[in-house]
């Protein structure tokens, strides 16, 4: 639908993340990472360089170990495509307390922006209703995007959004990529000094 | 094992995975699986989550203990196969990661297409930086996954502990002679 308005990826993930509140973020390698980069590092970020098609599974893992705390999974329509499956795995477990969000360029932003699936036409958030995950129409406006906003700090998901964004990049803002300090930090902020 | 007899390796596994404070089970499922997975399923402290694929396992795993939860994989040796790149996820974050690994492509196997990645298990797993530990009898099977899960989590260590297709019995199929 090229007539159809879309967003900006850094001014949607900043309203996302605006007023965080308790909500824990795992970001999908590439874009998404430097996205939520952008808009000021948090200890309770956990940043993916890799493990592409992973990110909806470790925050569905997270999701459950946090049962009280919101968990939000923000990637590419890339990643999650790779990852699609996932979307069963959490329509099959139903936890109340994680969200995905879905930066959708229908490109892969990273490699040369060569189109993804999306760009032809599949509909990402038919495929999460179908896995019996509460959706919105793709998000297009910064309307749906303050709705959205609100409901990633609530926990009576799950809950699948799919941001419809400009494929323009922007300059890359790149956060630590030390895997094994990103991951002591992380659980320092959500489980305390380790013994 | 013979018809009827009802093997307690399974329970024995699954004490160790109670004893080890183990909370989340993530699986593709193994016939040699199915009665560790229904102990797990009924385990009012233990969430076991069905895969479509074991790479997602790697990653749920990777998030549970992101989250201050211990899990353990289950699996057939043909899943290895599809975890590969996801393990660069737990080396690269020195994570623990424990699989439990049902061999599938050995001792009698009638299907020719489990052989391939049945073979070439123990070396992938290897080559991905996974201790692995083989258990030919049942009584090594419960000692080696207490000795894994001890290791990886005090350590921040991946591990494998493969149960051998003769441990597990080979599957039966009607069309064989």
């Amino acid at each position: 639908m090229p007539d159809s308005p879309v967003l900006d990826r850094r001014e949607a993930v900043a309203r996302l993340l605006r007023d965080r509140g308790e909500l824990l973020v795992v970001t999908g390698l590439g874009s998404a990472t430097y996205d939520v980069a952008a808009c000021g590092d948090d200890p309770r970020n956990f940043y993916l360089w890799g493990a592409m098609g992973g990110t909806a599974a470790l925050a569905l893992g997270l999701a459950i170990a946090r049962p009280d705390t919101p968990v939000l999974a923000l990637t590419g329509d890339g990643d999650m495509l790779m990852g699609i499956g996932s979307l069963a795995t959490i329509g099959a477990r139903q936890p109340k307390n994680l969200s995905v969000v879905v930066l959708d360029n229908e490109r892969y932003g990273e490699t040369g922006a060569q189109p993804t699936a999306t760009a032809h036409g599949v509909d990402l958030v038919a495929m999460a209703r179908a896995c019996g995950i509460e959706a919105p129409d793709d998000i297009r406006d910064m309307n749906g995007l303050g709705t959205l906003a609100e409901r990633l700090r609530r926990t009576d998901g799950p809950l699948f959004a799919n941001i419809k964004i400009d494929p323009r990049e922007h300059p890359k803002v790149l956060p630590a990529r030390d895997g094994a300090w990103l991951r002591s930090r992380f659980r320092e902020a959500v489980l305390g000094k380790a013994p | 094992m013979s018809g009827g007899e009802v093997a307690a390796w399974p329970d024995a596994l699954f004490d160790v995975l109670v004893a080890r404070d183990v909370r989340q089970v993530a699986y593709v499922p193994d016939a040699g699986h199915s009665r560790l997975i229904e102990c797990c399923e009924a385990h009012p402290d233990m969430t076991a989550t069905v895969l479509t694929t074991e790479e997602e396992g790697v990653a749920l795993l990777a998030g549970a203990w992101l989250g201050g939860d211990r899990g353990v994989l289950l699996m057939q040796s043909s899943g290895v196969g599809n975890c590969v790149n996801m393990f660069t996820l737990i080396e690269n974050c020195r994570m623990p990661l424990v699989a439990l690994v049902t061999m599938r492509g050995e001792w009698g196997e009638f299907n020719p297409w489990q052989e391939p990645m049945g073979r070439a298990t123990p070396d992938v797993l290897a080559r991905m930086n996974l201790q692995v530990h083989r258990a030919d009898t049942p009584e090594d099977a419960a000692p080696m996954l207490d000795a894994a899960i001890r290791q990886s989590f005090d350590g921040f260590s991946a591990s494998a502990v493969l149960l051998s297709q003769r441990l597990i019995g080979r599957k039966a199929f009607e069309a064989e002679r």
